[in-house]
C-alpha cells in the first residue's frame, strides 16, 4: 500500500509542484513587535503522518524549533503526510480551507538532510521565510582544560572538530556566506587571531601583536574584521582588512572593550564597554572611526556579548545580574526584554531563532536553540564535552 | 485510512494530468539535494598546513590613527598611550626560556569583576620589579585570569585588563615596557576547579612568567 502510493507520488509530485508552486505566495503576517519580544506567538499546530524513525525525529525537532507544535490531525492547522522509504516525500495541506500547499519529494544527501529539506519547505510554505534546518553552527568544545573549534549542523549532528591543537581556542565567528571562520587560538603561545578556511584547511594569522588578540568579528561583506587588541596598553576595539592589514584603532579607553559585532549593513560595529566606574554598556562606532554612541538599554544591567540580528532590528546580548540572561533590545536602543536564562546568543539567518549557551547543574555548559516569538526552546544533544560560544553561519 | 487521506490528492493530481501539458516529466517535483562535497576537514595538525605569519610586524602603537573616543567617560591613560605599548610578541620571546614557577609566590589576586591592584598585593609586584631591576637580561610575561562568573569574552577582556594593571604598576615602578607583555586566559585556566567563592577567589589572579635568555 505504501509503496503503491510511493510510485504514484513519484509521478504526481512534479505535476503538483508545477501547479501549486505558483500559489505559495500566501504568507502569514509578520509578528507584532510586542508579541515577538514577549514570546506570545502561539505555536502553529501541525500533524505528521507516514514518517518514522530518524526522519520523524528530525521533522519534529526542526518544526518545533521553527515555532510549530506537533498535534493530532483533528487539532492540526496544517497536515503533513508522506513517507520516508527511499526518498522523503511530503504533502502539506491547510486543514482549515483544505488546500494543498505543496507536494514534494526529496532525494540525494542523507536521510537527515532530506528530512531537514522537507522541514524547510514546510516553514517556507507556511511562514513565507526560508527555513534554517540546513544551516551550520560553529562552537568551542572544552575537554580537560583544552578546547577545539567544532562545526556541526544547526541541531548539533554531524559534528566535526576542525582543530586539533590541544591548546585553547575561543570565539569562533563565521564570515557571512563563506566557509571561513575567524577565532582566537593560544596554539603559538599567545592569544592570536587566525582565519581558517574550512574547505582548504588553511589557517592564516590575522593578528599576533603583543598583548591579547581576541574576539574577532568579520564584517557582513567579509572584507574587514573587528577585534579586541591590547597592543597599545589597554583592550581596545580595532578594525582591519580581512587579512589583518590596514589596522585602525576605533576606541582608546583604559577600560576593557569586548565582543564586537556588526550591523548587517556594515555601517556600525557594536561592542560591550565599561565606564571608569565599572558600569557596563553597549555602544556602536563606525568602522571608519568617529564618536562612540551608547545604545540605551533600560530594565537590565551589565550587558555583554552583543549580536545584531541579520534583519537589523534587534541586538541580542547577555545581561549579568544575579545570573546570566539572554536579552534583546531594539537596535536603536530602548526597553530590553529578558528571553531566557543563558549567555552568548547568536542569531540564525532568519532573525527569529537563536543559539546560546546554557549552564546546567554543576555549571556544565551546553548549547540550546530558542524560537524567540514562541519561546520554544530545544537543547542540542551531544556528548562532545562542554560546548560554548556558538556562532550561527549566515 | 491511508487511502482516504490520499484520495483528494490523487483526484486533483489526475485532473491536472489531463488538463496540463507542461508537466509530463515526472522527476520535476523531486528535489535533488546537492551532495555534500565540501565538508570541513577533520582537523589534524598535519593537514592544516603551515601557519603563515604576517609578512611585516607592525610597529607597536602605530594603530592609533583615529581620534580617541570622546563620548565615553572612561579615564584616559595617565601618560600618552604609546608609553604603555606592548613589544612584539615574537621579539619578546625570541631566544628566551619561560620559568613559570619562579614568581609563583607573587601571584596577584583580584576582587570580583575588578582589575584594581589591592594594597595587599602591591608588595608582590614590587618584589617582581626588584628582581627585574637586578637582572636586566630577563623579561616578563604577565598572565591574567578570571573566575567563571562572567561571560567568556567579557572575562577574556577582564583578564587582559588585570594583566595590564599589573604591567602598568611595573612600568611606574621603573621597568621598561619593552620587557613585558600580557596575555589573558579568561576563565579557561582556573587554578582551582570549583563553583564557590573559595575557588573563585583563587582564580581571579595575575601570574608572572619569568623569561630567561638561553645560555
Amino acid at each position: 500500500m505504501k509503496s503503491r502510493f510511493g510510485s504514484f507520488a513519484k509521478h504526481l509530485c512534479g505535476i503538483f509542484f508545477c501547479a501549486i508552486g505558483i500559489a505559495t505566495a500566501h504568507t502569514q503576517p509578520e509578528y507584532d513587535i510586542d508579541v515577538f519580544v514577549r514570546g506570545l506567538a502561539k505555536p502553529i499546530p501541525i500533524s505528521l503522518a507516514g514518517y518514522s524513525g530518524e526522519v520523524l525525529q528530525v521533522l519534529k525537532f526542526d518544526l518545533e524549533v521553527a515555532g510549530f507544535k506537533t498535534v493530532g490531525e483533528s487539532d492540526a492547522q496544517y497536515i503533513l503526510t508522506g513517507s520516508n522509504n527511499d526518498q522523503v516525500e511530503g504533502k502539506l495541506v491547510d486543514n482549515i480551507n483544505k488546500t494543498t500547499k505543496f507536494a514534494k519529494a526529496f532525494t540525494g544527501g542523507s536521510m537527515r538532510t532530506r528530512a531537514h529539506a522537507l522541514a524547510d519547505e514546510v516553514v517556507l510554505a507556511i511562514t513565507g521565510h526560508p527555513g534554517i534546518a540546513r544551516t551550520k553552527i560553529a562552537f568551542k568544545v572544552t575537554r580537560n582544560q583544552t578546547s577545539e573549534i567544532c562545526v556541526a549542523d544547526y541541531d548539533g549532528h554531524n559534528a566535526i572538530l576542525v582543530t586539533a591543537d590541544q591548546s585553547i581556542v575561543a570565539a569562533p565567528s563565521w564570515v557571512p556566506g563563506r566557509r571561513v571562520l575567524y577565532y582566537t587560538t593560544y596554539k603559538f603561545g599567545n592569544p592570536d587571531i587566525v582565519s581558517h578556511d574550512l574547505d582548504t584547511a588553511e589557517r592564516k594569522i590575522i593578528a599576533r601583536y603583543g598583548g591579547s588578540n581576541i574576539s574577532p568579528a568579520p564584517s557582513p561583506d567579509g572584507r574587514q574584521v573587528a577585534m579586541i587588541l591590547s597592543k597599545s596598553g589597554s583592550p581596545d576595539l580595532f578594525v582591519a582588512n580581512a587579512d589583518g592589514s590596514g589596522l585602525r584603532q576605533l576606541t582608546q579607553t583604559r577600560e576593557d572593550e569586548s565582543s564586537p559585532c556588526w550591523s548587517p549593513d556594515g555601517r556600525w560595529i557594536c561592542f560591550a564597554g565599561k565606564t571608569a566606574e565599572g558600569r557596563r554598556f553597549l555602544a556602536k562606532v563606525s568602522p571608519n572611526g568617529g564618536p562612540v554612541q551608547r545604545i540605551s538599554i533600560s530594565d537590565v544591567i551589565n550587558p555583554s556579548e552583543p549580536d545584531w540580528s541579520p534583519d537589523g532590528k534587534w541586538i541580542a546580548f547577555t545581561s549579568q545580574m544575579r545570573d546570566f540572561n539572554i536579552c534583546i533590545v531594539p537596535s536603536s536602543g530602548g526597553e530590553a526584554r529578558i528571553l531566557t536564562s543563558g549567555e552568548d546568543p547568536s542569531w540564525a539567518p532568519n532573525s527569529r531563532t537563536m543559539i546560546f549557551t546554557r549552564r546546567g547543574t554543576g555549571g556544565k555548559r551546553s548549547l540550546s536553540l530558542l524560537d524567540v516569538p514562541t519561546k520554544q526552546s530545544k537543547d542540542i544533544p551531544q556528548n562532545l564535552g562542554v560546548c560554548t560560544q556558538p556562532s550561527w553561519s549566515r | 485510512m491511508k487511502r482516504a487521506v490520499f484520495l483528494p490528492f490523487l483526484v486533483v493530481g489526475l485532473a491536472l494530468v489531463f488538463t496540463s501539458t507542461g508537466c509530463k516529466n515526472p522527476p520535476k517535483g523531486v528535489t535533488q539535494i546537492p551532495s555534500v562535497t565540501s565538508r570541513p576537514v577533520p582537523g589534524t595538525v598535519d593537514r592544516q598546513g603551515p601557519i603563515t605569519t604576517q609578512p611585516t610586524t607592525p610597529t607597536p602603537g602605530t594603530g592609533a590613527q583615529l581620534k580617541p573616543d570622546e563620548s565615553t567617560t572612561a579615564v584616559k591613560l595617565p601618560d600618552s598611550a604609546s608609553g604603555f605599548a606592548q613589544p612584539s610578541i615574537d621579539e619578546l620571546i625570541e631566544g628566551m626560556i619561560p620559568d613559570t614557577n619562579y614568581f609563583k609566590a607573587q601571584t596577584v589576586y583580584f576582587d570580583f569583576d575588578s582589575s584594581l591592584i589591592k594594597a595587599s598585593e602591591r608588595p608582590k609586584i614590587n618584589a617582581v620589579g626588584d628582581e627585574l631591576k637586578a637582572r636586566p637580561e630577563t623579561r616578563l610575561m604577565i598572565d591574567g585570569h578570571c573566575d567563571e562568573r562572567g561571560t567568556e569574552e567579557y572575562n577574556r577582556a577582564l583578564g587582559e585588563r588585570r594583566a595590564l594593571a599589573i604591567r602598568e604598576t611595573l612600568i611606574k615602578y621603573g621597568i621598561s615596557p619593552a620587557r613585558m607583555s600580557t596575555r589573558s586566559w579568561g576563565e579557561d585556566r582556573p587554578a582551582v576547579i570549583g563553583h564557590n567563592e573559595e575557588a573563585w577567589s583563587k582564580n581571579r589572579r595575575g601570574e608572572f612568567i619569568l623569561l630567561l635568555p638561553k645560555k
